[in-house]
């Protein structure tokens, strides 16, 4: 019987196989300056698609500007930016069915804007009220859409990896040729959950894609000190993997390595690893300050690869794009961050009762009673509770309202 | 003395230890030229050098794996987790691995070097994975000692003690606090005792008891009660396990009556052990049932975090109801 795949032949001597032997090359088709390189071959996006790709990407660079700046304004406890990261989320997200599935990591606001993931949507997750469909129960920025097959973000890290791998086997299994994208930092590529997915992706040969966003940081931590070799692409060849190396700033070339992944994945059940290598241009996060870990010089030289820029100038050169087009609409998209925002600060907030729902698919008793004896102690002090109490009884005349519409679910309307 | 906050005084500890004795090594996320993401490795890569306080790699199971062969070996590991709701991924290593070293090997290995320090608890606007209590998982697991400082003089004494411990340490610093907590910390190395609880406060009439965070809470609710005539004493646990039931249960045979309070839910939570223990050991003393004010039986929310913390007017109403049983 056979018991491995391994085709090696013997040697008599002790032959170690290393790493370095194997450069992966970086796989890309614009040239800084937004032109193509010699020996790219014509680009396979077409014009709606490529619109629909650059407005996703200006749209994430102006919700983020804006964000961090009301973040700034103390308006928002926390936010994230995904800039100088566009081209690898959203020209891969292009590459996709609209129905296949992505697992982002927190970074990927880029692939629900190229969705239709609306400003309204973004905001009343950021601020956490009423209209947030996980009612204001995680940080801003963990977003999350069934519509639009987005799973709700978790912050513990490489978590989704290996989720996408038994998702994506589902999808096999259900025949209707989806897959999965699991998109995850370097850092997170560390963790024992993206080893895992890898395994058994291969083994059980699962249409997913990993899409590793290679930013050079993890916080503060630099490449150099979260693994040693040739960066993350390598290690899908000790798993029998398919795996490529792109230009993660470059959104055509990110867009043309996705779409390969995904014929391979849904055409041939093969599961590809794609490693983007880009920059993360802003912090970590609205919490921290990368001026004590990393030089404005080295931020500058990235800034000069903008990924924006770069697309922009090849759809301007197509004719698929006009200067003062960009002005208004980066005029109106900030106008409609901005009256967006201000609309989902006044909301209120979430129902009290959302405490204690979706913990199970139903409350359990003892958990009723905790909800009853805290709205009885909120009733008493309505003074300490300023963000429910004024809501109390309104929350109960929304109780009567659904229980109103859940009674007369079932009878025709006029 | 110095006047440092909580984290200056965590700081503080692992400069002591570290220049005390060349086998411990601080590491973990962003420890290294960073100092930690809250800082409170701060200069240590710059005193000690990169051999003996590092940056890892992403990888919590890896960090702690890691710590526990440094600490076979004898090494003195101080391995950090940046928040303690990212500690699950260790989990193995540490309730399978850490905690039963001596006992599986007879005492031939043991881990006794290790200290995990991980921050923990709610009240920072986190929302649901940056503010959780995981104390209660790790108590169930005979062979680790978990510990939990309410302020800086605290951090820096039973810091020490957990360094210098000869079974492996959970230290969970409460990062709510660690700015806002403010105090005077001797400049010398001292070491506070584990596995013993403080009296904070005397009292006659009803005994609260908490750790870290809620240490504050249960003070602030004793302030009310005072006004209302209710003598309170408040003990600080400070050790989770093996715990101070000596202290705690003469306490109640004094005062008849004992509220605890901890952030995490309810079911489950390290305030159910302590009443069935105070229970058994005080049945006839008690002149009313043990009340437990904690956080709701649901993971930990972020726009109501408020109405699902255990605030001083929880803990005060179950001051009222417990004396007016
Ligand atoms: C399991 C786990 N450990 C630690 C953290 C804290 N943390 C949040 S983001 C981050 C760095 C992630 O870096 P990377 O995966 O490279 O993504 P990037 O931020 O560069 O996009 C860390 C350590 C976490 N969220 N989850």
């Amino acid at each position: 019987m056979k018991t491995t795949r391994s085709t090696a032949k013997p040697v008599h001597k002790p032959v170690f196989a290393n790493g370095d032997d194997i450069q992966i090359p970086v796989f890309t088709l614009l040239k800084p300056d937004g032109t193509l390189y010699a020996g790219a071959g014509q680009s396979s996006l077409e014009r709606d698609t490529a619109r629909r790709l650059y407005r996703a990407m200006l749209y994430t660079r102006v919700l983020d500007e804006r964000m961090m700046a009301a973040q700034r304004q103390g308006r928002l406890s926390f936010y994230m930016q995904c800039t100088g990261e566009e081209a690898a989320v959203v020209g891969a997200t292009a590459a996709l069915d609209d129905a296949d599935m992505i697992m982002a990591q927190y970074r990927e606001q880029g692939a629900l804007a190229y969705r239709g993931f609306t400003t309204e949507d973004f905001m009343d997750q950021l601020f956490g009220n009423q209209g947030d469909p996980a009612h204001g129960r995680q940080m801003p920025i963990h977003y999350g859409s069934r519509e639009l097959y987005y799973l709700t973000i978790s912050s513990p890290l490489a978590t989704q990896i290996p989720q996408a791998t038994g998702y994506a086997y589902g999808q096999k299994l259900a025949g209707q040729g989806h897959c999965t994208l699991a998109i995850f930092g370097e850092g997170a590529a560390s963790e024992g959950d993206f080893h895992a997915a890898l395994n058994m992706a291969s083994v059980h040969k699962v249409p997913v894609i990993f899409l590793c966003r290679n930013n050079g940081y993890a916080i503060s931590t630099p490449v150099t000190e979260q693994f040693a070799g040739d960066g993350v692409a390598a290690r899908a060849f000790g798993y029998r993997m398919q795996s490529i190396r792109v230009d993660g700033n470059d959104a055509l070339a990110v867009y043309e390595a996705t779409r390969e992944a995904r014929r391979l994945a849904v055409e041939e059940n093969e599961p590809v690893l794609i490693e983007a290598m880009t920059y993360r241009l802003a912090a970590h996060s609205s919490s921290d300050d990368p001026s004590g870990y990393r030089s404005k010089k080295e931020e500058e030289a990235w800034r000069k690869k903008d990924p924006l820029r770069r697309l922009q100038r090849w759809l301007l050169d197509r004719g698929w794009w006009e200067e003062d087009e960009e002005r208004e609409l980066v005029e109106s998209l900030r106008r409609e961050v901005l009256d967006t925002m201000k609309r989902a600060e006044k909301r209120r907030p979430p129902a009290l009762e959302t405490l204690v729902t979706d913990v199970y698919a139903e409350v359990p008793p003892a958990l009723r009673e905790q909800f009853d004896e805290l709205v009885a102690h909120v009733r008493r002090h309505p003074e300490a509770y300023p963000r429910s109490a004024p809501w109390l009884d309104a929350d109960q005349a929304d109780d009567a309202l659904r229980d109103d519409t859940s009674a007369h679910a079932g009878e025709a309307r006029p | 003395m110095s006047r440092m906050n909580l984290l200056q005084a965590i700081n503080n500890a692992l400069d002591t230890a570290m220049a005390a004795d060349p086998r411990v090594l601080c590491f973990g996320e962003d420890v290294g030229v960073f100092g930690g993401v809250f800082r409170a490795t701060s200069h240590l890569q710059e005193k000690y050098g990169r051999e003996r306080c590092f940056n890892t790699p992403l990888v919590e199971q890896g960090i702690v794996g890691f710590a526990n062969g440094l600490a076979a070996q004898g090494s003195v590991p101080v391995a950090e987790i940046q928040f303690a709701d990212y500690i699950f991924p260790a989990f193995d290593q540490i309730v399978n691995e850490s905690a039963k070293f001596r006992y599986r090997s007879g005492s031939l290995f043991d881990v006794g070097g290790l200290t995990i320090r991980a921050p923990y608890g709610g009240g920072i606007a986190g929302g649901h994975y940056h503010s959780q209590s995981p104390e209660a998982y790790f108590a169930h697991t005979p062979g680790l000692t978990v510990v939990v400082p309410r302020n800086p003089h605290q951090a820096k004494g039973l810091l020490l003690a957990a360094i210098r411990s000869p079974d492996p340490v959970i230290f969970f610093e409460p990062k709510r606090l660690y700015r806002a907590a403010v105090g005077e910390v001797p400049d010398e190395d001292y070491q506070l005792p584990l596995r013993q609880a403080e009296v904070i406060k005397a009292g006659e009439d009803i005994t609260l008891l908490a750790w870290g965070a809620q240490v504050e809470v249960v003070e602030q609710a004793a302030e009310m009660a005072e006004e209302a005539g209710i003598s309170c004493e408040i003990i600080d646990l400070r050790t989770i396990v093996p715990w101070d039931v000596e202290t705690v249960a003469s306490s109640v045979l004094k005062t008849g009556r004992l509220v605890v309070s901890h952030e995490a839910p309810l079911t489950g939570g390290f305030a159910a052990e302590i009443a069935a223990t105070i229970q058994s050991r005080c049945f006839l003393y008690l002149e009313s049932p043990i009340a437990r004010v904690t956080g709701l039986d649901t993971p930990f929310p972020l726009t109501l975090e408020k109405e699902y913390m255990p605030g001083p007017l929880k803990v005060f109403e179950a001051i009222q109801q417990t004396m007016d049983f």
